[in-house]
């Protein structure tokens, strides 16, 4: 093994070079000896390869050393997350004329997917960020995007996305926070819950009720931190995603100025969605990340464990064989779901990218699909560890904990067969 | 300043990977595994660059030879901040048994052609630790060679009035030294930390331009005159053996011809 020299450098603030935390000391989740078949490369540009091997770097050197402290502390890692909007992963997908870095959906997934590797939590919460600057950058205005986006983008500001509410989850569309006209802005009384960065982000782009009920009376505006009306509920105690605080969002009264509002009034919901389209490969996105890194925590462990005398990846005894066999069968399984998540999200993102007539559909198929297999994949690695799968020394069982969630939000894995079935029963 | 640098990179087997020796004993395998620039050559790469937003050098030219997979090298240099790169390509066998002493012939050559004041490579290279190119390459010029940072913590380099001043640390202190330019630098691991490239560089780096050239056009033979006979992984590691007392130890070593 290359010589372990562990040298840790100082962060460089201030000037826009980002050092990097250089520390070669042996982490299996850099090692990049990986079986060809689960490669995350294959089938990439050159230029898609550059930016992977960016997001990996960042992903190995700033992220993971972390991971397990910013969970059990639950810290919001600010410094981390800037450094790396300063890479341009602030606003991956949002125009360079506001400071974005103006790349596909497919280079967006492949980042995620490879900075997940390094904490799933920071990372989903910056796929959220990404897709509140996204959707500002879409349907805001000149002066919204002007005002809002830059920031975002360097992450000068940080976004929380408010739709749901505590009565309406998957039925979206009933949600009740109204927004009253009044002279030359919205008063906004409601409660929104389960926001990601709730109470420690400054930008919340929040669905609103400006007119008749259903979705067409929904309307989306830019509520900034600090306005009169607008306070926080309690910071929620959560299984996982700890780098994120998660808190209601209450507004009281809220006065929020008719110029932050995007789109026109009763296109909240159509705007809402279709920033949605997008977060649902982002969560795949972080889950294939998650499910890549247990599928090599589960070869590495097997490769040192030994029971029987051998290590779990060899076996010569007969008896003991269809034990250990069973457990490189399910390494097996699991390394052929995980590519076949791979090819799914990413062809999903290229019909999202070309704006396809199947694009909706295919996002729900990538979030439902991936994120259920993925969850397997890295339960079934937290297994193949035994005992010590289930310690916090091991990352296996934060990677399980924080992508649980995925087959919740951005639409419950139940609400994605109903897009399903309904573009499969309704097209004839 | 009108300096122009020229960076050598080299593509390597990426550090993290597990080496394994070919079954017929020539080499290492080298098909399908992944690498990446030389970790050494990062840090020369992101000196260089340094020195370009210092407006003390105009333009970094990132220079790699080998066949076409190190264009993958030179626009990871280009995506940190070089200008334009060059291929030398060498390929096949050539490519097999390129060492020190041709790559340092090729730099030379380009050194001249290019008009280089400066060029900045890294110590060594992971996968062979020769240690060689950057003092070949001086010799062959007989310009100066320094390595800023010969085995003590961060330094800088800095050029001043058509002199490279460099800092490093010793045990007494700290010691400035300043070599007349042209000269050769060979960058250290703790000499700086290398940048991320940046997503917006890496897709400017697509538009700047990579030249090829060959070595004989630059008046070079790259045949070599070593030869290897043999690669082998390091022994197996053996057991020891548990001995009551000094007096058997010393035996245990005696019976071992170590002492």
């Amino acid at each position: 093994m290359a010589a372990a020299m562990a040298l840790v450098r100082g962060v460089r603030f201030g000037s826009y070079s980002i050092g990097r935390s250089r520390s070669l000391i042996f982490n299996s989740l850099q090692r990049r000896g990986i079986a060809a078949c689960v490669d995350p490369s294959i089938g990439l540009t050159d230029e898609q390869k550059e930016f992977q091997k960016v997001a990996f770097d960042f992903a190995a050197n700033e992220m993971a050393p972390h991971m397990a402290e910013w969970d059990q502390k639950e810290i919001f890692p600010v410094e981390a997350m800037r450094k790396a909007a300063q890479l341009g992963f602030g606003g991956i997908y949002v125009n360079p004329d506001v400071g974005g870095s103006g790349l596909s959906r497919l280079d967006t997934s492949i980042i995620f997917e490879a900075l997940s590797t390094g904490c799933v939590s920071t990372t989903a919460y910056i796929s959220i960020h990404n897709m509140c600057a996204w959707m500002i950058d879409t349907f805001g205005n000149n002066e919204q995007r002007e005002k809002f986006c830059p920031d975002l983008c360097s992450m000068q500001k940080f976004a929380s996305y408010c739709l749901t509410e505590p009565g309406s989850g998957s039925d979206a569309a009933s949600l009740l926070t109204s927004a009253k006209l009044q002279g030359d802005h919205y008063i906004l009384n409601g409660s929104k819950a389960f926001i990601s960065g709730g109470g420690d982000t400054d930008v919340y782009v929040v669905m609103c009720r400006t007119g008749e009920k259903g979705p067409k009376g929904i309307s989306c505006v830019v509520v900034e931190k600090g306005t009169a009306g607008l306070s926080f509920g309690k910071k929620e105690k959560k299984v996982g995603w700890n780098s994120q605080p998660t808190r209601a969002v209450i507004f009281e009264d809220c006065a929020v100025p008719v110029t932050n509002r995007l789109g026109a009034e009763g296109e909240g919901f159509s705007i809402a969605m279709k920033g949605l389209n997008g977060g649902r490969i982002n969560i795949a996105s972080c889950s294939l990340g998650a499910a890549h890194a247990s599928v090599l925590l589960a070869r590495d462990h097997m490769c040192v464990r030994k029971q029987f005398g051998e290590t779990l990846s060899n076996s010569q005894e007969v008896i003991i064989d269809a034990c250990v066999q069973f457990l490189q069968f399910k390494l097996a399984e699991m390394a052929t779901k995980l590519v076949a998540s791979r090819l799914l999200v990413r062809q999903a993102a290229v019909a999202l990218q070309e704006g396809r007539p199947d694009a909706v559909s295919l996002c729900s198929m990538a979030k439902l699909f991936v994120t259920d297999e993925c969850f397997a994949i890295c339960n079934q690695a937290l297994q193949i560890h035994g005992g010590y799968g289930y310690l916090k020394d091991y990352a296996v069982q934060q990677y399980v904990r924080d992508i649980r969630v995925h087959q919740i939000l951005e639409g419950t894995n139940e609400v994605m067969r109903m897009i399903i079935a309904r573009s499969l029963l309704t097209e004839s | 300043m009108s300096a122009r640098v020229l960076v050598g990179v080299k593509r390597v087997i990426d550090y993290a990977v597990k080496i394994r020796v070919k079954p017929d004993r020539t080499g290492v395998v080298t098909d399908g595994v992944k690498h990446s620039m030389n970790p050494f050559c990062e840090i020369a790469v992101e000196e260089a660059v340094k020195l370009k937003e210092k407006k003390l050098v105009k333009e970094v030219v990132a220079v790699s030879c080998g066949p076409q997979q190190v264009q993958e090298t030179i626009r990871t240099a280009l995506a940190m901040g070089a200008d334009r790169g060059i291929h030398v390509e060498v390929s096949g066998k050539d490519y097999e048994t390129l060492g020190p002493l041709q790559v340092s012939k090729i730099l030379a050559a380009l050194a001249k052609k290019e008009q280089a004041d400066l060029i900045i490579l890294g110590k060594q290279a992971i996968d062979d630790d020769c240690n060689q190119t950057g003092q070949m390459t001086a010799a062959l010029l007989d310009w100066p060679q320094r390595s800023p940072e010969d085995g003590t913590f961060a330094s800088e380099v800095n050029i001043e009035a058509d002199k490279l001043k460099v800092v490093r640390e010793i045990d007494g202190g700290l010691e400035t030294i300043k070599i007349n330019l042209p000269a050769v630098v060979t960058a250290d691991l703790r000499l700086n930390t290398p940048r991320y490239a940046t997503l917006p560089n890496i897709m400017k780096a697509k538009k700047k331009k990579i030249a090829n050239v060959k070595p004989a056009d630059l008046g070079v033979d790259v045949s070599s005159r070593l030869e290897v006979l043999k690669v082998d992984e390091p022994p197996q590691r053996q057991a020891g053996v548990k001995v009551e007392t000094v007096h058997d130890l010393v035996g245990k070593l005696k019976e071992a011809g170590r002492i």
